[in-house]
């Protein structure tokens, strides 16, 4: 097989519910500050939520947010915010030559039970129902809104990969570097799902939505006491580019891409498999050339549901028995689950440590649950490794999809 | 109610669908669309918010009618007194 190009990250635009900028991102997580706020949901009253508040104005005209969808907004602001931080000259690249791969969980939701709500209030008379409905819900809405703002001719599409779709963003696009489709992508994923009621009944119906009186510490990934998700939205949005284009531009290299994989429990809805898991760690570590321990930093799925975080500890034990260097944090903690941006923020939040050596800590564990006790995880307090050179980010998803991305300090071999 | 309160009423749906809009120069006489950045899914807004706000229903053939402020003021204005408005 040939040899494939190297694939480099040479930006980062996010908003999560505790930062709109890497930056801030980053010192609330070394700073253990969480940021969850209580919304009040349609038909269900108050629930902690993770809400974002960036300036949508700031990149698009008022109308532009009007006409669009909320998902739209969070994916413009992070894409413009990455090419902005890329160093990219953005007005005389070939737009034909960019591509948008974003990983959304769901998306249309949030339109559908808005226009429901809207004719109800007309007796259900569909003549009331907007025309906007289907531009707002296509499933590529989220990237098409991306390519109209900001004048992209090239590829967009979304990757609908559950919780598994920030890391399958990422994977696409490097995909498409190495096949020579596109020579920059802005990839990464989104989510608007705190705007749906659906998904926090779904999630409480099913004995998995997390309540606290304090909200901040309502998302509690490991601890005994965790009682569920707190559903958040957010967005994290990278600029990709072939190692050799980024190094002709004397681009500045965040990261590499190192290795991945995707694959599929086959066996249960919502209940992960850990051995899929580890298998697809395994195969991650396998393409990225890559020992267990070499690993130096695992940022964990984890989402504070009682199943799903012993079974991720499983598939981590599992594969990581004799790493006494590997790290483990979790970021849901602070920002709650964002869902189909999830895997792209909690690798962000991750990346600065190449630079400072700091491993964020999962916060909120009152009483860490002895089943998800594992091995170098980092609880409540920074720890500083000195050098960090891997990050091997998971995030899964329903319908048994798992995802797994290794990134890498650039210039290390 | 008279055609000035009609044009009033079509150019406070069209401030909320065309927010970065400066209306305050806006002429009478002249298309819409010559004047604004309008397509054809904001001329669906007005249509849509005339029928929620006020009852008022435009045939797709008439929509031609709501070309200029002026045209809407003469063609509405009816339909609002039809109304008992």
């Amino acid at each position: 097989m040939a040899t494939l190009p190297r694939i480099v990250i040479t930006g980062v635009g996010l908003t999560a519910p505790n930062g709109n900028t890497l930056a801030e991102f980053r010192a609330n997580l070394l700073a253990g500050k969480a940021r969850i706020a209580e919304i009040d949901v349609r038909h269900m009253g108050k629930h902690p939520a993770g809400v974002c508040d960036f300036d949508a104005t700031r990149w698009q005209k008022r109308k532009e947010i009007r006409n669009g969808t909320r998902v739209g907004s969070i994916s413009i602001y992070c894409s413009r915010e990455a090419v902005v931080n890329s160093g990219l000259d953005w007005e005389t690249i070939d737009k034909s030559r960019v591509g948008v791969y974003l990983g959304i969980t769901e998306h249309g939701n949030v339109e559908t039970e808005n226009e429901i709500w809207n004719i109800s209030q007309f007796n259900n008379d569909t003549k009331y129902w907007t025309h906007h409905h289907n531009p707002r819900t296509v499933a590529n809405n989220a990237a098409g809104e991306v390519t109209m703002n900001m004048g992209i001719t090239g590829p967009h599409y979304t990757i609908g990969a559950a919780c598994a779709a920030g890391n399958a963003g990422l994977i696409q696009a490097a995909q498409m570097l190495q096949l020579n489709e596109v020579d920059v992508a802005l990839a990464g994923g989104v989510s608007e799902s705190i705007h749906t009621f659906g998904i926090f009944a779904g999630f409480k119906n099913q004995g998995a939505l997390a309540s606290h009186t304090d909200p901040a510490k309502a998302s509690r990934p490991f601890d005994k006491n965790r009682n569920g998700i707190v559903i958040s939205e957010g967005g994290a949005i990278y600029t990709l580019e072939r190692l050799d284009d980024a190094l002709a531009r004397g681009a500045n290299i965040i990261a590499e891409i190192a290795g991945w994989c995707i694959n599929s429990d086959a066996t249960d809805a919502v209940l992960p498999n850990p051995d899929r898991q580890a298998e697809c760690v395994r195969k991650a570590l396998e393409r990225a050339k890559m020992k267990p321990s070499d690993v130096h930093i695992i940022s964990t799925h984890a989402t504070a549901t009682s199943m799903g975080d012993i079974q991720e500890c499983i598939a981590l034990r599992t594969v990581f028995a004799d790493c006494p260097r590997t790290k483990i944090n979790n970021t849901k903690s602070y920002i709650g689950h964002c869902m189909g941006a999830a895997g792209a923020l909690e690798l962000a939040g991750n990346l600065p440590s190449f630079q400072d050596g700091i491993v964020h800590p999962t916060i909120n564990v009152e009483d860490l649950d002895p089943e998800c006790a594992i091995p170098g995880l980092v609880i409540n307090q920074p720890v500083s490794m000195g050098s960090v050179d891997t990050i091997l980010n998971n995030s899964f998803g329903m319908l048994g999809i798992n995802s797994v991305l290794i990134v890498k300090k650039y210039g290390i071999a | 109610m008279n055609k000035d309160d009609v044009k009033s009423i079509v150019l406070d749906i069209i401030r909320d669908i065309a927010p970065d809009e400066d209306l305050s120069a806006l002429k009478h006489e002249v298309r819409l669309r010559d004047q604004l950045t309008l397509d054809s899914m904001d001329f669906l807004d007005i249509v849509m918010e005339l029928r929620k706000q006020h009852g008022i229903e435009v045939p797709e053939i008439d929509y031609p009618q709501l070309a200029s402020l002026e045209s809407c003021g003469e063609y509405l204005l009816p339909k609002f007194k039809a109304k008992g408005k």
